[in-house]
């Protein structure tokens, strides 16, 4: 429209230069990663070290499926908006293969080692001639037993990286030979993708969390974990996207994406609580001792503050602070609750994984802060040499034009 | 003293529109308002129209919501008459959230529908009052306030010049539908 002519021109090709201070920075919180594993293998805290290699894989993973996931809604819906910053997602996706390979490298280290996922996998639970014999876990055995637990795990995450791989080549493809073929057959990978996402997703979070206490179970735990991942999924890319911006990189990035980014984060959050409570409301109302286990688990002790500062920084924070127009359109503020809800849902997670495994002598000192940094650390290094190998926008990407033009 | 009340510049382009409008701010005649068939980006920004209040009353309306929700939930079910349900506390506050969230989503709606219809004077019977008919099918229409900006023959050249199809100085503000 002539009311805003952009006169100037992008240099779409611009491509982001990893190195210096961030590179060094990222590769120290990767050591500061390896040495709190270290750490707590050698003081003896062996299962508590592999529950948060758990924790941290598990959220590495689906923040990278999650950037797979936007990638593929924003071809299905043919958004133009977002062409812009697409390849911040995509820069997700790329890694996700590498971050299937952490999780399932951890899940079969912790189930064969018998740190992870002893409530089902342990000797002797599943044969009646036993003492430890548990007719609960042996009626789920058809389900929980280890070979088809690991093949669903490798299938699963295989499937996701296979079209994690095409739909980036398709992307680097349409840089170089232009036309719509690639956005065409992006289009219909992404809707494959979605769908066996949708159906699969709920399983995988079912096997590699909610196993871990497997006599407790919940339908609405994989939507729940969906939930969760969708939002830390969009706090990073947005995280990302206002870094990069600061950084003086995405110049044809403006307000307008900021402020529809903040609309799915504070979206999403409440999604997230929405789910939550759906799931949190159905136990408390029926009051069945079976069902009320996992919660009155997780408002004993020291947890019940943990668990009501769950719902603070993940529901009340983001609604309060981005509910207003003016504060999803301030990077500053965009940054910080982003941040806010990252390290939000870690507190989620810890809070669907330690009370049911660890319980009582769960903590918070060296290994969780360690493996966290070591994880982030990791995501920061991968994720960013990923990035900086190709142009910072699709060049050839039939919307670009639009996403630049993006008013709202 | 002239009749004429308002002076309005239609225009077959959205574009030759926006450039009216520039034309007229350049030249110190204030746009009284703009009447387009569609949805014009950036045109609230070119004519400083202030932003709609509409969220405050959604915000005011949906708090009234949740605090009458779960004042007549304690008033019922925890301080006139205590019930007690499946064992609970009287005033179980998870249980009370559904009806608390549907509550605050109903005043928030009907509040802002209100508002709205309010500001805008929708009332059932009333007719509506519309400038230049066409507007609501093809063309897109400058509307000038020719009390307050008296060079008429300069502001029918500038609409010309920026390329308006007709231009009609028009005694009555309003046309009706009769």
């Amino acid at each position: 429209m002539g009311a805003h002519n952009h006169s100037h021109t992008y240099n779409f090709s611009e491509q982001f230069a990893f190195g210096g201070k961030l590179k060094m920075f990222s590769l120290i919180a990767v050591l500061v990663g390896i040495a709190a594993v270290a750490y707590g293998f050698l003081t003896g805290h062996a299962e508590r070290t592999f529950l948060n290699l758990l924790l941290m894989s598990y959220y590495f993973t689906c923040v990278c499926a999650a950037g797979l996931f936007f990638m593929s809604i924003q071809f299905v819906a043919q958004a133009g908006w977002s062409a812009g910053l697409l390849r911040v997602p995509q820069a997700f996706a790329r890694i996700l293969p590498y971050a299937s390979l952490i999780l399932i490298v951890v899940v079969a280290a912790g189930l064969f080692s018998h740190n992870l996922y002893h409530h089902w996998a342990g000797h002797g639970l599943t044969d009646p001639k036993s003492e430890h014999f548990d007719p609960v876990i042996a009626g789920k055995s058809a389900y929980l037993n280890i070979p088809f637990f690991l093949s669903r795990l490798i299938i699963f995450l295989g499937s996701y990286s296979i079209f994690a791989v095409l739909m980036t080549k398709l992307s680097v493809n349409e840089d170089l030979v232009g036309g719509l073929k690639s956005h065409n057959k992006s289009i219909k990978y992404a809707a494959i993708f979605l769908v066996i996402f949708g159906f699969t997703a709920p399983i995988w979070s079912f096997d590699t969390i909610m196993s871990l206490e497997a006599h407790w179970f919940s339908t609405m735990f994989g939507w729940y974990n969906f939930a969760a991942m969708w939002i830390v999924g969009l706090a990073a890319i947005t995280l990302t996207v206002i870094s990069l911006k600061k950084a003086g990189y995405l110049p044809w990035i403006n307000q307008n994406h900021i402020h529809d980014l903040g609309k799915f984060v504070f979206a999403f959050s409440i999604f997230w609580t929405y789910i939550w409570f759906a799931q949190f409301l159905l136990i408390y109302y029926a009051n069945i001792p079976e069902e009320t286990v996992y919660f009155y688990k997780r408002w004993e002790g020291n947890y019940w503050n943990l668990f009501l500062l769950n719902l603070v920084i993940n529901f009340l924070s983001p609604v309060l602070i981005l509910m207003t127009r003016d504060n999803k359109r301030k990077l500053n503020v965009m940054m910080f609750v982003c941040i806010l809800i990252l390290c939000g849902h870690w507190l989620d997670y810890y809070m669907m994984i330690m009370p049911g495994t660890l319980a009582a002598e769960a903590g918070f000192n060296f290994i969780e802060v360690g493996v966290a940094l070591g994880f982030v650390g990791l995501f920061i290094f991968l994720m960013l040499s990923g990035l900086s190998k190709y142009s910072l926008a699709p060049k050839n990407h039939p919307f670009l034009d639009e996403s630049v033009h993006h008013q709202i | 003293m002239s009749k004429i009340k308002y002076i309005l510049g239609l225009f077959d382009d959205p574009d030759d529109m926006m450039h009216g409008i520039d034309k007229l701010k350049q030249n110190n005649f204030s746009v009284y308002d703009v009447y387009t068939p569609m949805p014009i980006h950036g045109i609230e920004d070119k004519l400083g129209v202030k932003r709609s209040r509409l969220p405050i009353v959604a915000f005011c309306c949906g708090i009234t919501g949740t605090c009458t929700a779960l004042l007549l939930m304690w008033y019922t079910l925890s301080y006139d008459w205590p019930m007690n349900i499946g064992g609970k506390p009287n005033f179980a506050l998870p249980d009370f959230i559904p009806i608390t969230f549907e509550l605050t989503v109903l005043f928030c709606a009907f509040g802002m529908v209100g508002a709205f219809f309010f500001k805008n004077h929708f009332f059932p019977g009333r007719a509506p009052r519309v400038m230049e008919l066409r507007a609501t099918t093809d063309k897109f229409v400058i509307a000038i306030d020719a009390k307050l900006n008296t060079n008429h023959s300069q502001i029918d050249e500038l609409l010309k010049e920026a390329g308006a199809t007709e231009i009609k100085h028009n005694d009555r503000k309003y046309v009706s539908y009769e």
